[in-house]
């Protein structure tokens, strides 16, 4: 079992990451008050919280759980003196593969978190929040209990903290090993003590009808830490950080076939798909070369090498002008990513080298949207069962020459077609696979298939 | 309701109730928990007793037990092994894992796909099942026992590791 302690690239722009394996710190409130920890909580009491809210705004904070959608406009939807109590769930039900920057914060440096979600909770008047933690984090959930005991002995929760008038209790929830319930409004059924089923959109949105039916905004962990830093330094100067539109830093999980897979912390679009792969991550194994990229976890569409990208950047005199480039450079922005088909989701990076059967890929991707489908909706719950089958044929035997365009033909029935995303994440890595790979796919059908379409092995 | 919990185990499920001040049925998730490490899973008269706490219906926990994969409704082994099985794991060798994990531990497993059943070690100090994406894709294959994470287990490292779950 490999050293867990990894240094950081000097490329890298560490914010969020900052305190992540740093020598000498250690996950207790000691540690984070000698570093200057809670300063920005004090600051931001001394702010109203409708201007919180705007710096938020202005700092073009977008949120990093994979919709990318902006923070300050989310929190934006919650009305000042509403009748109804507003609630504030932080999603740390890290569960997208490919994806493993929460546990990291959690396990090593709670407090920023728990300041972020304090700060948050002030700005939006949420007085009773949750940190939602998926239950294959036992330990990471202690943290956070004794980080949160830790943080009400210090009165930074509870009633009347730091004498502001403001109270707030959070507390830790436990998933049980459900994907769908990094999807809010699952988790928010799951947080009710109901099977996580994603409720539909209108009008349940969070932010109107959420927890018990009330206004609740729901962040995911990195999310937060953002907001304690964007009160650090106002909403301006965060957003000179990165890119227009694509502000701030990102926390890029990379894994697969690299030399040196981890987590790194730069800013958007800060560098590119071959700079990520080959300067930072130590480029592929001796003697293979790169096959394609799942940019933001296994939902994201596949990119292939072999593609070009038509990109659109905006020049300096405010005109757009379109790029035809490769896959390697390809800048790591939500905007850019999107144009290239695919999407910066959750900022996991999953390359696979020449040597990776693509049929076996999806497989295993199938298998995975096959067992977490939370069997709500028929297209999804028939269809990530059918894909997962077809695949798993083509692979073992009893593949038939027509499996490549069933299969297609059932991801493009999914997709747009169910309660939540869930239907398009489980679709876009079929259809994204057949759409760059499809050669593969009709020659592992027609040679490792027995042509009479049983599941032979 | 026929279950006897101990009074410090009591205790806790009254105090994690108060943290749901807007509905009781928020803590069924909770107190699920607090009963499958007590017991090692969740027997029938658990989920009663818990229905009966939370001024619930069986069938709102059972449902519960049913969807969520981290409840057993049967014992698991002494110790209880969970192996990645999804994408960056499988490429760095989670299968492989896996098997090697089988091998040491006197485990026979018959497919490597989901199911309700846990395969055990004959003398019941082992079980293991396949888990979906355990959030450490960098570090390669990884592996939970108890509550215990390792990565980047190397198949050699096995035995050793089993040795120290005795």
């Amino acid at each position: 079992m490999a050293s867990t302690t990894r240094t950081a690239h000097p490329r890298e722009k560490r914010i969020i990451f900052k305190n992540i394996d740093r020598p000498g710190w250690t996950n207790d409130i000691d540690c984070y008050l000698q570093d200057g920890g809670y300063e920005e909580l004090k600051k931001a009491f001394a702010m109203k919280p409708q201007e919180i809210v705007n710096e938020v705004r202005a700092s073009g904070l977008r949120g990093r759980g994979g919709a990318g959608f902006p923070c300050g406009v989310k929190w934006g939807f919650i009305r000042p003196g509403g009748a109804k109590p507003v609630y504030l769930i932080c999603n740390a039900d890290e569960s997208e593969p490919g994806t493993f920057k929460d546990r990291y914060i959690i396990h090593q440096d709670p407090h920023q978190l728990v300041e972020g979600m304090i700060i948050s909770c002030y700005a939006v008047n949420a007085r009773l929040a949750y940190i939602y933690i998926r239950g294959e984090f036992p330990e990471g959930a202690k943290i956070l209990e004794r980080a949160l005991a830790e943080a009400r002995e210090h009165g930074f929760l509870g009633k009347n903290i730091l004498g502001t008038g403001f109270d707030l209790e959070i507390y830790v929830f436990r998933g049980a090993g459900a994907y769908i319930c990094g999807e809010e409004t699952g988790l928010i059924e799951s947080m009710e003590g109901k099977r996580p089923y994603p409720r539909i959109k209108p009008p349940y949105f969070p932010a109107v009808l959420g927890l018990y039916l009330c206004p609740t905004i729901v962040n995911n962990v990195e999310t937060l830490c953002n907001v304690k830093y964007i009160v650090r330094i106002g909403g301006a100067e965060y957003a000179k950080i990165g890119k227009p539109n694509n502000t701030g830093t990102r926390v890029l999980c990379v894994s697969g076939d690299v030399q040196r897979p981890g987590y790194y912390e730069f800013e958007v679009g800060g560098l590119t798909m071959g700079e990520l792969i080959y300067d930072i991550c130590g480029g592929l194994k001796p003697g293979r070369t790169l096959k394609a990229v799942i940019p933001g976890g296994s939902s994201a569409k596949v990119l292939s090498v072999k593609d070009r990208y038509k990109i659109k950047s905006k020049q300096a005199d405010g005109t757009m002008v379109e790029t035809e480039i490769g896959l390697e450079d390809v800048p790591l922005d939500f905007d850019a990513l999107a144009a290239a088909g695919s999407m910066a989701g959750s900022g996991g990076v999953i390359v696979m080298d020449d040597t990776r059967e693509m049929v076996w890929a999806l497989n295993n991707i199938n298998e995975f949207y096959a067992h977490e489908s939370c069997g709500q909706c028929t297209p999804c719950r028939e269809g990530s069962l059918w894909m997962k089958k077809i695949t798993e044929r083509m692979l073992h035997g009893g593949g038939v020459e027509r499996d490549t365009d069933t299969l297609k033909s059932v991801a493009d029935n999914i997709a747009g077609r169910t309660i939540c995303a869930f239907g398009e994440a489980c679709a876009w890595p079929t259809q994204s696979f057949i759409d760059k790979f499809r050669d593969e796919f009709v020659a592992t059908a027609g040679t490792k298939g027995n042509g009479n379409g049983s599941t032979n092995h | 309701m026929t279950m006897e919990l101990p009074a410090e185990l009591q205790t806790r499920i009254d105090e994690v109730i108060t943290q749901y001040p807007v509905s009781k049925r928020s803590a069924a998730l909770p107190l699920l928990h607090l009963i499958q490490e007590h017991t090692g899973y969740i027997e029938e008269d658990a989920i009663t007793w818990v229905a009966a706490k939370l001024d619930l219906e069986p069938i709102n926990v059972l449902e519960l037990v049913t969807f969520y994969p981290m409840f057993r409704r049967e014992p698991a082994g002494k110790h209880h092994i969970r192996v990645c099985r999804t994408l960056s794991c499988a490429m760095a060798g989670g299968y492989e894992l896996l098997d090697t994990f089988c091998k040491h531990a006197g485990i026979q497993r018959q497919e490597n796909g989901h199911g309700a059943h846990l395969f055990k070690s004959e003398d019941g100090k082992y079980s293991i099942e396949f888990v979906e994406c355990l959030a450490s894709c960098g570090f390669g294959p990884v592996c939970m026992i108890d509550d215990d994470f390792y990565e980047a287990v190397a198949q050699e490292e096995v035995p050793q590791l089993l040795e120290k779950y005795q």
